[in-house]
């Protein structure tokens, strides 16, 4: 499998620019998380990423072809992209939502046995199946945002993107998530999440990718990125980094430094 | 899958049907069994009826599948087939050849609707050119269709007798009068290259049910998507206005039947949308010439009487599940 790689990636939106060389590299079957304040970069460096942005220079690299030069099936049928608080506009059955992760890899002729099978697996791999016979905005948001997981997964991307993917989940659902994004990635797949919460991304990351103001503060493991300095630097916090019984960073927080 | 195959089945057999009544019904009640008679009777049902039902069948086909396509392309149960401005475009072609009174062939006004369409189709697409923005698309049509209409009404205000403005305010109501089958061989190929690319259409239509960016993500081409709506709607809703006015509230109201039916996947709704919009549009047709009025009741307006207390129902049963 192949690695996913910014190269330079510079972005400009409605006239402000988002990204200023972004060089990042993503290896299969870790999981990294981008971190960074509000307004950093974060989703539009996960945009990038998924191929459905046009950059202003510098490109996206998977493997050895660039995605934005890939056909659009074929990106879709690698890449899977889990946006932030995604609509469900129809209210149509969670089974035929989640098949809509099937799309890049169906024939002109509807879904084959193979389809349905990646289907049933992703309903079984995020827990949603007593859910298969409600309809999809009938559901709770969390358990919105477990089909939507579903969705993805069922396109069996190399790389899953997934923007904020444990908002609206209550904790024992958010450890559940975080532990089903694990194995997706022990699986072999790339996972790259956008995350807000240090500790969590603590907890889960194997690399942590920091941004701000469009640029890359730091990457690595997560001891070495999240210090106190560095948090002091990009959030303007002073935060007190405690462990966990398993050797895990806490961050906690304490008072904002301007 | 089988239960949307059941109800189209019976959707058709409905039409196959309500094609039946409305070649029975009329002025003069012809029975099944006098139709092949040979003597005038059969002239009325070959020459009259028959295209006249053909006519309502296209004109309601058209529509439905539009609609659908519009509420799923926008996202919004209100779209209605008229919003991006091609049918306002439509009649306004048809306007002008009844301003200057082009009474040369029955020809003549079709063939100018259709020209207007095409014009507002061109006009939308230099708008839009080649974004593939959908808030663009919507707002370039919601600007064409409130100008066309601007410039409908200019030309009814300057008509140069009285006459030429009560035809053109009477023929904007929209009806299935006098219909031959050169209108129906006129508007086919339009009606059905339409539906076609408003098919094809389907699954982006289904992976929009996630949002914008999540259906590039899926490999969507938004702009393939937009020339397939426009060249969809534009065929479907012109073509209809060339042969029938302009008819309301068939693409609003029938894709709202038919989601209780078949449930809300856009792609789902197409085909029998479209089943039930020559349905309804055949029966309506069918009840205004039964209706015993001085003259007949205008289909338009028909349209729009009984489809507004439906759509209240459904609203009102909607209600629980909206607030």
């Amino acid at each position: 499998m192949s690695r996913l790689r910014a190269d330079r990636l510079s972005l400009r939106l409605r006239g402000r620019t988002v990204l200023r060389g972004v060089s990042a590299e993503f290896a299969p079957g870790t999981l990294t998380v981008i971190l960074g304040p509000n307004g950093a970069g974060k989703s539009s460096l996960l945009a990038c990423l998924a191929g459905i942005v046009q950059t202003e220079s510098g490109g996206v690299i998977l493997g050895d072809t660039s995605v934005l030069d890939m056909p659009a099936s074929r990106r879709a049928r690698h890449i899977g992209l889990l946006t932030q608080n995604a609509d469900i506009h129809w209210d149509i059955d969670v089974r035929a939502l989640v098949a809509l992760g099937r799309l890049p890899h169906q024939g002109r002729w509807g879904r084959s046995a193979a389809d349905e099978a990646a289907i049933d697996r992703a309903i079984a791999r995020t827990d949603c199946v007593s859910l298969i016979d409600r309809r999809a905005r009938q559901l709770s948001g969390g358990e919105q945002a477990r089909v939507l997981l579903a969705r993805v997964l069922a396109g069996e991307p190399e790389w899953l993107l997934a923007d904020e993917p444990l908002a609206n989940l209550d904790p024992a659902y958010q450890l559940g998530a975080m532990a089903c994004l694990r194995a997706v990635a022990d699986s072999g797949i790339g996972v790259v999440l956008v995350l807000h919460d240090l500790t969590q991304a603590a907890r889960i990351a194997d690399r942590i990718v920091m941004l701000h103001d469009g640029e890359v503060a730091a990457a690595g493991t997560p001891a070495e990125v999240l210090t106190p300095d560095l948090m002091a630097r990009v959030f303007a916090i002073r935060a007190h980094v405690g462990a966990d019984e398993a050797g895990h960073p806490l961050i906690t927080p304490l008072a904002r430094t301007v | 899958m089988t239960g949307i195959l059941k109800l189209n089945i019976s959707l058709t057999v409905g039409v196959v049907m309500a094609v039946g009544l409305s070649l029975m019904a009329g002025r003069h009640w012809i029975p099944f069994d006098e139709w092949l008679s040979g003597d005038l009777r059969s002239i009325v049902i070959l020459q009259l009826r028959l295209p006249r039902a053909c006519v309502g069948v296209l004109v309601g086909s058209g529509l439905g599948m539009a609609g659908a396509a519009m509420q799923g392309y926008l996202r919004n149960p209100l779209a209605d087939p008229g919003l991006f401005g091609i049918s306002s475009s439509a009649a306004l072609g048809a306007v002008v050849s009844l301003y200057f009174g082009y009474a040369a062939s029955a020809l003549l006004l079709p063939i100018f609707a259709l020209v207007g369409a095409a014009c507002g189709m061109g006009v939308l697409s230099l708008l839009v050119g080649r974004s593939g923005s959908l808030t663009l698309f919507t707002l370039s049509g919601v600007i064409l269709s409130s100008l066309t209409g601007a410039l409908t009404s200019l030309l009814i205000s300057l008509a140069p007798t009285p006459f030429a403005s009560s035809e053109i305010v009477t023929w904007l109501m929209g009806a299935l009068v006098d219909r031959s089958w050169d209108d129906v061989r006129l508007a086919l190929p339009f009606t059905g290259f339409g539906m076609m690319a408003l098919l094809m259409a389907g699954r982006s239509l289904d992976a929009l049910t996630l949002g914008e960016a999540t259906a590039r993500s899926l490999g969507i081409d938004m702009r393939r998507l937009q020339w397939l709506m426009l060249a969809g709607v534009g065929l479907t809703v012109g073509s209809s206005v060339a042969i029938a006015g302009i008819i309301g509230f068939v693409g609003l109201v029938v894709p709202h039947l038919v989601r209780p039916l078949v449930g809300s996947q856009p792609s789902a709704l197409l085909v029998p949308s479209a089943l039930a919009g020559a349905l309804l549009v055949v029966l309506a047709d069918t009840l205004v010439r039964v209706l015993p009025s001085v003259s007949e009741v205008r289909l338009g307006i028909a349209m729009a009487v009984l489809g507004a207390p439906f759509f209240l129902a459904l609203l009102f049963r909607m209600r629980s599940e909206i607030a």
